[in-house]
């Protein structure tokens, strides 16, 4: 396993150093030496040929479920970690509604234990805001803070009480540490399981309405003004609380916000089943849990204004809310089915639906998964620099694949596209100079 | 030399009845055909039929109904099918797991048919995807769809007015949650109602009353919103009575039973403005006193007790349809 | 233009085409083997058999089997009426929830059975058009066996084309015709098909 690698002749896009070109990248004992044009291949180092590739800094997820400890029978840190690989991220965070969850500090050094020992990238951790993730009382913070969360979350739920939220960004704004909220107001989205619209009517499932994110939105926001602390949205997914995170930062207010690959692709029809005509009669297909997911896949005018958002930059980073289930999980009724949908393999190959037709060029999906993730993060990773950790990336932007939930190395099989075909595939991925995938 | 030749097709094109969007106006009206025989047979001193004998079919009702329930097993009992209950309390933690299991087990004994009632809308869908060679039969799922209701609603308003087509059908109440509604829109459209929902704004699905549904070619487009009762009511030819649960008011779509009643109950006076041979419906069990007045709910214009002996003949014939035109299906 | 029917009620061989409007297949050939008047015929024929064999028109009820036994077993009684002055009672019925074959051959629509009399007791003359295989002949029996117990059943068909597949036989018979199984008999009734005619369609080998 040489850490010497030279990466040959891809088109190297690194958006942190505003890069473009074709060239050739050197590593040396695990760190990027060199970019230049043609370099000679020194002793003891690998060749690898990217000609006709697109070389850039291995990408981060701010926002990933892992499952370990607890729930190892969705996913461990082994899988998920190698998962990421396949899909091209050498940076992963691991949300903490693990069980027990990730709100002291024997939890989180058994996690940072056992990614160093079973996992193949990067995984930082985050701490929960409350003990058990109840929403009742405080974490201890600061230590969790010492171990080196990167900020805290109850993902899978709300930061409910207002209060709590109040003096978690007041605290969590001492250590200089984020706040990460669900939003989601539960008496509005209590017993839905999906967007309400017109999809929710015609399948009579109750749905979830835009404004049970809003409303939690516009209050995180403000307490966030308040308390001078630092909230990031977790999984954005309306175009109500992009125009709130935009009108806050005119403000100055400390308001960042992620977009989930799905929430930027896949709207609300997916339920359906393959039809997206509400006047063909359903089929056995509908109903599809795969496409069950919290937020709920959006209808489309949501769909656009996601993508106009990571366009204008009022979207901060990409993140892939990661969240395998076993089959067992999600073979029920949909009302039954857990949410969530199993991504990191297909991120990459879905966000170049977007490049393919237009919507956003690659230089700005790379950097909404490498540079700006670092920049939220205050560390020196996502960058091709000399210097850096060579975490590097390396795909090919015209290869077609079709969607194989089977070949996944995730066990978490659950995605609603399956047997659909993607044009962009992860060729390669290097963390500190190891080709791991 | 005329086309009055008999009519070779007599099953219907389906395998699964799981709600009335998959049905055209021929399909339903065959199944109207077959009900007029099966009427005949429940009007005969001895109830029998050997058409489905050796057939097997399942009621599996995860929500507690015995209305529903005894009108399929009886329907299946009259054809000769082996009818077996199966009912699920349905307050078990591990609801959708035991679903999936006992569609396994139920497709391993080879049953012809499945009648599902669950409180999850789509179960009926989950079921005949995990089935391969088995019926499904929606006997209620959810909020979502009861197509065999809805069909004998239909039928019920084309025995006492002659013709659904163009007839003003007015559905009061609570729409939101009503199976029965969502699948009566489809039928009444199907076969050419006209249809006007009539019920508090809380209690109406959202995207109804987007203006925007108007400007495509949904099929519910030309559907009328009209929350005033007298209103509404006015030379309707049928007024159809929806079920209101006192849950809706805990939930806080309403702020009490009795302002519903006062809005919108079917009255003796409202009766009056509606066309003097108009009918009344409702799907069962009554509320009596909130959404329909006791006058109305026994008065002579009331169908109500009608539409039980109907959901017989209904079931009968839906059986008879789905489990014969499977059988040529699969030897052709 | 007919071609000529040998009498006797014999027909076999050669056939020849006629472009028949209704016919469903293009590679059949159609002949008549029964002209209205001879259809007349026979129905007068065996309604004075059914009277002569039940010495009258005491306690009979027709039931004729859908669909085109129906109009058939109204014809009988018109001309049972015009002999003996007396109307004898009409049935009709569907035996489609009796079938034994619904697996194999599409079924015609279903229309309710229509027996309004008590049929305790009373003779039952069954009324078809045509007799085949013999097994509508047994799920008519099981319907009407289901409805009370008839003193007797008798068949009256207009055309017994043979094949029989049960041991049925029918009491009153308007014209025997020989066919193969490939063979389809057809008889067309002014009250459903606006003609009055029997034909038999071939398929050309």
């Amino acid at each position: 396993m040489a850490l010497n690698v030279l990466i040959k002749g891809g088109r190297i896009i690194d958006p942190s150093q505003s890069v473009d070109e074709i060239s050739d990248l050197l590593v040396t004992d695990g760190i990027i030496t060199e970019i230049k044009t043609s370099i000679d291949r020194p002793r003891n180092s690998e060749v690898f040929d990217a000609q006709g590739k697109i070389v850039c800094p291995g990408f981060i997820d701010l926002h990933c479920h892992l499952r370990e400890p607890g729930e190892e029978y969705k996913e461990t840190i082994e899988t998920g970690t190698a998962a990421a690989a396949a899909g091209g991220f050498t940076t992963v965070c691991a949300m903490p509604n693990t069980v027990p969850a990730m709100d002291n500090q024997s939890v989180v050094e058994y996690v940072i234990k056992k990614a160093k020992e079973t996992a193949q990238i990067r995984v930082l951790p985050i701490g929960s805001v409350t003990i058990g993730r109840k929403g009742k009382q405080l974490s201890e913070m600061s230590e969790l803070a010492e171990l080196g969360v990167i900020g805290f979350s109850d993902d899978g739920d709300p930061v409910e009480d207002p209060n709590i939220m109040r003096q978690a960004l007041s605290y969590s704004a001492g250590l200089n540490l984020p706040i990460i909220n669900h939003c989601e107001v539960p008496a509005l989205a209590d017993g839905a399981s999906m967007n309400e619209g017109w999809v929710s009517n015609r399948l009579g499932l109750k749905g979830m309405p835009n404004s049970a994110e809003e409303v939690m939105v516009a209050r995180d926001l403000s307490l966030a003004e308040l308390t001078g602390g630092h909230i990031h949205i977790a999984h954005a997914s309306t175009m109500g609380t992009l125009n709130l995170i935009k009108a806050a930062k005119a403000r100055g207010i400390r308001g960042t916000c992620e977009v989930t690959p799905h929430h930027l692709t896949l709207s609300e029809t997916l339920v359906m089943g393959p039809t997206e005509d509400s006047f063909v009669p359903l089929s056995p297909d509908a109903y599809d849990t795969n496409a069950k997911v919290n937020p709920p896949l959006r209808n489309q005018s949501d769909v656009r204004s996601m993508v106009e958002g990571l366009r204008d930059g009022t979207i901060d980073v990409i993140a892939t809310d990661h969240a395998p289930h076993n089959q067992v999980d999600k073979t029920t009724t949909f009302q039954d089915a857990a949410f969530g949908i199993s991504v990191l393999e297909t991120a990459f190959g879905s966000l170049m639906t977007l490049v393919d037709n237009g919507h956003i060029d690659i230089n700005t999906l790379i950097k909404k998964l490498t540079a700006d993730p670092a920049k939220f993060l205050g560390m020196d990773i996502g960058s091709l620099k000399k210097g850096s950790s060579a975490d590097i990336t390396v795909f090919d932007p015209s290869e077609t694949w079709i969607v194989n939930p089977q070949t996944f190395l995730s066990k978490g099989k659950n995605t609603p596209i399956e047997g659909t075909l993607l044009k962009g595939k992860i060729k390669a991925t290097f963390f500190k100079g190891r080709k791991i995938y | 030399m005329t086309t009055n030749e008999t009519n070779t097709r007599n099953s219907i094109r389906h395998k699964h009845i799981l709600d009335l969007d998959e049905l055209n106006r021929s399909d339903i009206e065959l199944i109207f055909e077959n009900t007029d025989s099966m009427m005949e047979v429940l009007n005969r001193g001895i109830r029998k039929v050997p058409a489905l004998r050796g057939k097997t079919i399942i009621t599996l009702f995860y929500e507690s109904s015995t209305r529903t329930r005894v009108s399929f097993e009886q329907a299946g009992k009259i054809l000769s099918a082996d009818v077996i209950n199966v009912s699920s309390d349905g307050s078990s933690s591990k609801k959708g797991e035991s679903l999936y299991n006992t569609a396994l087990t139920l497709q391993a004994m080879k049953a012809d048919a499945i009648v599902i009632r669950h409180p999850h809308s789509g179960a009926g869908y989950f079921l005949a995807q995990q089935m391969d060679s088995t019926s499904i039969i929606n006997a209620g799922d959810g909020m979502h769809a009861h197509p065999t209701q809805s069909l004998l609603d239909l039928y019920t308003i084309k025995k006492h007015l002659g013709t659904i087509s163009s007839k003003k059908v007015v559905i009061v109440g609570d729409l939101l949650y009503s199976r029965v509604a969502r699948s009566n829109l489809w039928g009444l459209t199907t076969m050419g109602a006209n249809i006007v929902l009539c019920g508090p704004k809380t209690l109406l699905p959202q995207d109804f009353l987007d203006s925007r549904l108007r400007e495509t070619n949904h099929p519910f487009r030309n559907i009328q919103i009209e929350e005033n009762i007298d209103t509404a009511l006015e030379d309707a030819d049928v007024i159809m009575t929806l079920r209101l649960q006192s849950e809706r008011q805990k939930a806080g779509h309403l702020p009490s039973l009795r302002e519903y009643s006062r809005r919108f109950g079917v009255t003796s006076e409202r009766l009056k403005i509606a066309k003097p041979n108009a009918i009344i419906m409702h799907p069962g069990p009554m509320n009596e006193g909130i959404e329909i007045e006791s006058d109305v709910a026994h008065g002579p214009q009331s169908v109500i007790e009608s539409q039980v002996t109907t959901g017989v003949a209904i079931r009968m014939a839906v059986l008879y349809d789905l489990i014969t035109g499977n059988h040529s299906e699969k030897e052709s | 233009m007919p071609l000529a029917d040998l009498g006797g009620g014999f027909f076999f061989g050669k056939t020849s085409l006629i472009s028949n409007p209704s016919s469903t297949s293009t590679s059949m050939s159609v002949k008549k083997i029964q002209t209205d008047v001879q259809m007349k015929r026979a129905l007068t024929r065996i309604s004075h058999e059914i009277l002569e064999r039940n010495s009258g028109a005491k306690d009979l009820i027709l039931v004729g089997m859908h669909s085109r036994g129906v109009p058939l077993a109204f014809r009988i009684r018109k001309l049972i009426s015009s002999y003996e002055g007396q109307t004898v009672d009409v049935g009709s019925l569907d035996i489609g929830l009796y079938r034994d074959d619904i697996s194999e051959k599409p079924q015609a629509t279903m229309k309710p059975t229509d027996i309004s009399v008590d049929i305790n007791g009373r003779i039952v003359v069954l009324v078809d058009d045509v007799l085949y295989t013999g097994r509508s002949i047994r799920a008519a029996m099981d319907a009407i066996n289901d409805l009370g117990r008839p003193s007797q059943i008798q068949l009256a068909v207009l055309i017994d084309r043979g094949h029989r597949e049960l041991p049925i036989r029918a009491d009153y018979v308007g014209k025997n015709v020989p066919t193969s199984k490939e063979e389809d008999v057809k008889v067309k009734l002014a009250e459903v098909d606006g003609l009055d005619e029997v034909v038999i369609s071939s398929p050309i080998t």
